[in-house]
């Protein structure tokens, strides 16, 4: 509004005011909360409030800024004074008194504005000085004041005034009764040790001499207030305790710190209401400890250097011994600096002892430092989140259950692999809804057993429990085919709970928490071990066989293993996320796969070709995936066997296991091509070939090492072949999409691992505690 | 005692002249007749030096025992100096460090 001309007097006062009242240090007061709280204790009636409020721009503006503030305590003064109320009087209207603000915590405020303008001459030094012993009222206008700490003096200068002030106050006038009024309303003291902080900040200081002169001062207007000091907290420390401690309190009041904000901090502590435990931190007082970090060191996330925080404390006028202690209790990381959270627990500390608690010996837990979070709960933030992680592996094993049953009803015919599938169960379902997307993923997690432990860090729960399903089904798929692989990927599933409990997250920066849990570190990757190991069986069964036929395959399973056993696990639902890889990963396993498996691949089918065309199956697959079939030709019957298998199954293991069957009809191998593709599509396929497993996989290997290339027939081969040419293809794109969504997977893994590593590294100082 | 003290002193210098990094030194050579006891000096790469005097009422002492107390003591020592409020060479007032130091001479009796 228009300009508005304070006298000192009131500029003094109402900026103590508008300090009162902006607990946020926005500057912009809202209209609810204390500014209401204020005006009411003018006593005014509430239109006039209302009107007050229309004046001052605050209902135009929804909040209270320092401006309208100012207009609006000008105004009540206006109403107070009994004139009418306008706009131009507030500037019209000279030698205005204070506005006076009656409640229990405004009675300084009035006093105050008493003393505000008789003592204006001898506010310049008083400014801002929480002079507790002088009279009461004024004094504790000036304590409430923000401002540098004045020299007692000052104080005893406000004395003379008290006496006008201390008819005022017929309860213990001193401000700090007053705050003390204002504490036991807002909340029975009990638990408010430390509600006093602000108080506290007043004894801090200079004036120690003026104490004791307004001790006496005060002795002659009234009962000395026993509780003077807020200031010295001594309100504040838990219920009754506190009273007796006044008047002890009381001379420490004479102390008045420096720091100007202690003022604001008091009013602050003064509203915080009860606690429940004596040692935590309410956010009133968390901000204003805040905001004294912030005075010391503008970055939050920094530390103070030690002598700041010696300079800083020893304001307070603890003796030094108590401070040294109150270091050793706060400095978390023995570091000589403080952060956010162990200036917050050092000041706290210090709160407290200046209300007259003892020191603990050892730091609360509310008051720890937080790692990670700066959150003032008692809790740490890295065990909750802990507790988070913790959690997490617990609801993979849940998380695998669901998907158990059902795989295992798919799976029936797989029995050994039934352990593995249980834990196989998992991967599918939970990477994707779809099935057939999860067919993929089946297919994927086969190829990314490397990746999925590393997501999951990521991720944390959700993630973990797929990972475990991943793992668990690539411990399935590699049960399948290579035994070694388990073990591997049994680790996979153990890491990623590992990784979720020890992933906690933590605050890191401020808090200094004592014992970080090191991230813990991304589990490793079995599946190049298992795909290798799976290559090499399939190396060592192929090369018995034949070595083209071993080229190609030996060239593919290295890359492909994976795949074939999440594929077999999954069973039913992984179509096979056909790559031509993944097809020959099908072949490189199924060798291996063939004594686990028994049921995949049709063995049935097998046994019919049994004799011979296992060799040319492996051909048909090696030499399929890469390149067109040119054996399917020779292998027309076993083909049309295996195309009609594959009609069964997915494309995919048609498609593989056409050239399986290629050669099937001849050789054992074939079925284990095919058992691979059959896993990765449905557990039909498995139910049967399960058994036929086991006894072809004797036969295979035999076959395999004496088939002959193509004993291919021709006849109906010719339709057998396209139809596995077509089913080729497919499997083909199939692959080719399942390896295009891998690579993404690799890439996102990768990705969190290098998350990971960084906030190992940011963790890392704290590991030493 | 002060006597030997005072000779450990001399010690430490000469033995600074030559290995600046003697982290650990042994002086079990100081055993008076009728005071048997050692002295034990450790000094730190800020010229700190710890003298730990020892009764031989107990067989003697393991030397890594001895080395274990003076890591101890160098730690907790480090962790006293952190405190900005401390002077270095007022008495060590730390709760803490003297927790640390009784129960390690509890620990060894």
């Amino acid at each position: 509004m228009e300009g508005l001309t304070l006298s000192d007097a009131e500029q003094k006062y109402y900026s103590d005011l508008f300090s009162y009242c902006d607990i946020e240090s926005t500057k912009k007061v809202a209209a609810n909360g204390r500014v209401l709280e204020l005006f009411r204790a003018a006593q005014l009636p509430n239109d006039v409030v209302l009107q007050i409020m229309e004046l001052c721009g605050a209902t135009r503006l929804g909040y209270f800024g320092r401006s309208q503030f100012y207009i609006a305590l000008k105004l009540v003064a206006v109403a107070q004074s009994g004139f009418p109320l306008r706009v131009e009087s507030i500037n019209t209207v000279k030698d205005l008194p204070l506005p006076r603000f009656i409640a229990s915590k405004n009675e300084q405020e009035s006093r105050h504005a008493a003393s505000y303008s008789s003592d204006s001459e001898n506010q310049g030094s008083y400014s801002g000085v929480i002079p507790p012993p002088p009279g009461r009222g004024q004094v504790k206008k000036g304590s409430v004041s923000h401002d540098a700490v004045q020299p007692r003096t000052s104080a005893d200068q406000q004395e003379p005034a008290s006496p006008v002030v201390s008819p005022q106050q017929s309860p213990p006038a001193s401000p700090h009764t007053w705050r003390k009024h204002s504490r036991h309303p807002s909340g029975g003291n009990s638990e408010r040790p430390l509600a006093g902080p602000g108080p506290f900040w007043s004894p801090f200081g200079e004036a120690q001499s003026g104490s004791s002169a307004g001790d006496a001062v005060w002795s002659g207007h009234s009962p000395p207030p026993p509780q003077e000091n807020w200031v010295s907290f001594a309100d504040t420390p838990p219920t009754s305790t506190l009273l007796p401690m006044h008047p002890a309190s009381v001379q420490d009041q004479t102390t008045v710190r420096t720091v100007a904000s202690a003022t604001t901090a008091n009013e602050i502590r003064r509203q915080s209401s009860s606690y429940d435990d004596p040692w935590k931190i309410t956010d009133e007082q968390r901000q204003y400890y805040v905001n004294q970090f912030k005075t010391i060191q503008p970055d939050l996330n920094g530390f103070i250097p030690g002598s700041a925080a010696k300079e800083f404390f020893t304001k307070s006028k603890l003796p030094i011994l108590e401070l040294s202690h109150i270091w050793e209790l706060s400095d978390f990381d023995k570091d000589g600096a403080l952060t956010l959270d162990e200036f917050c627990a050092a000041f706290h500390l210090v709160v407290a002892r200046k209300n007259g608690y003892d020191l603990p010996e050892k730091l609360p837990e509310s008051l720890m430092p937080k790692l990670i979070d700066l959150e003032d709960s008692a809790d740490v933030g890295d065990q909750t989140g802990e507790v988070g992680y913790s959690g997490s592996p617990a609801e993979a094993p849940p998380s695998k259950s669901p998907s158990m049953p059902s795989l295992n009803q798919t799976w029936p015919e797989m029995n050994q692999s039934s352990e593995d599938t249980a834990i196989v169960h998992p991967v599918p379902i939970r990477m994707t809804p779809s099935k057939i997307h999860m067919q993929e993923m089946e297919l994927k997690r086969t190829g990314n057993d490397h990746t999925n432990p590393t997501s999951p860090l990521l991720v944390k729960p959700s993630d973990l429990s797929e990972e475990n399903k991943i793992n668990s089904s690539v411990k399935f798929a590699s049960g399948n085919t290579v035994a070694d692989g388990y073990s591997s990927s049994d680790s996979f599933t153990s890491d990623p709970e590992q990784i979720g409990n020890n992933v906690t997250r933590q605050r890191s920066h401020s808090g200094t928490s004592p014992d970080n849990p090191a991230p813990p570190p991304p589990p490793p990757r079995p599946q190049p071990s298992h795909s290798r190991s799976s290559s090499l069986d399939m190396n060592r069964t192929f090369a018995v066989t034949t070595g083209q036929q071993q080229a190609g395959v030996v060239a593919h399973p290295p890359a492909v293993p994976p795949r074939p056993q999440p594929s077999q696990a999954p069973g039913p639902v992984v179509h096979r996320p056909v790559d031509a890889d993944s097809l020959i990963t099908h072949t490189s396993t199924s060798p291996q796969q063939i004594p686990e498996q028994p049921n995949f691949a049709d063995f049935s089918q097998f046994e019919v070709f049994a004799a011979s065309n296992v060799n040319e199956e492996q051909e048909d697959e090696a030499e399929k995936h890469p390149e067109v079939l040119p054996v399917e030709k020779a292998s027309d019957p076993a083909s049309s066997l295996r195309v009609a298998k594959t009609d069964s199954k997915s494309e995919e293991k048609t498609a593989a296991s056409a050239p399986a069957n290629v050669s099937k009809g001849t050789t054992p191998l074939a079925p284990p091509p095919k058992p691979v593709r059959r896993r990765l599509k449905s557990e039909d396929e498995l139910r049967p070939e399960v058994d036929e497993h086991t006894q072809k996989t004797g036969v295979l290997a035999g076959v395999l090492t004496s088939q002959p290339p193509l004993p291919r027939s021709v006849g109906k081969d010719k339709k057998a072949i396209q139809a596995s040419i077509r089913r080729n293809k497919e499997a083909n794109t199939v692959l080719a999409r399942l390896n295009s969504e891998l690579q993404q997977q690799l890439k996102d893994v990768l990705e969190e691992r290098i998350s990971l590593e960084v906030q190992l590294e940011q963790l890392r100082p704290f590991s030493h505690l | 005692m002060v006597h030997t003290s005072l000779d450990v002193v001399d010690e430490k210098i000469s033995a600074m002249g030559k290995a600046l990094v003697d982290q650990r030194e042994l002086y079990l050579g100081l055993l008076y007749p009728t005071e048997d006891y050692k002295v034990y000096g450790y000094v730190t790469n800020s010229k700190v030096k710890f003298v730990m005097v020892v009764d031989s009422s107990n067989p003697a002492l393991r030397d890594n025992e001895i080395r274990s107390m003076f890591r101890k003591l160098h730690n907790s020592y480090t962790d006293v100096m952190c405190n900005p409020f401390y002077n270095p060479g007022d008495r060590i007032q730390s709760r803490a460090f003297d927790s640390m130091v009784t129960s390690m001479m509890i620990q060894v009796c």
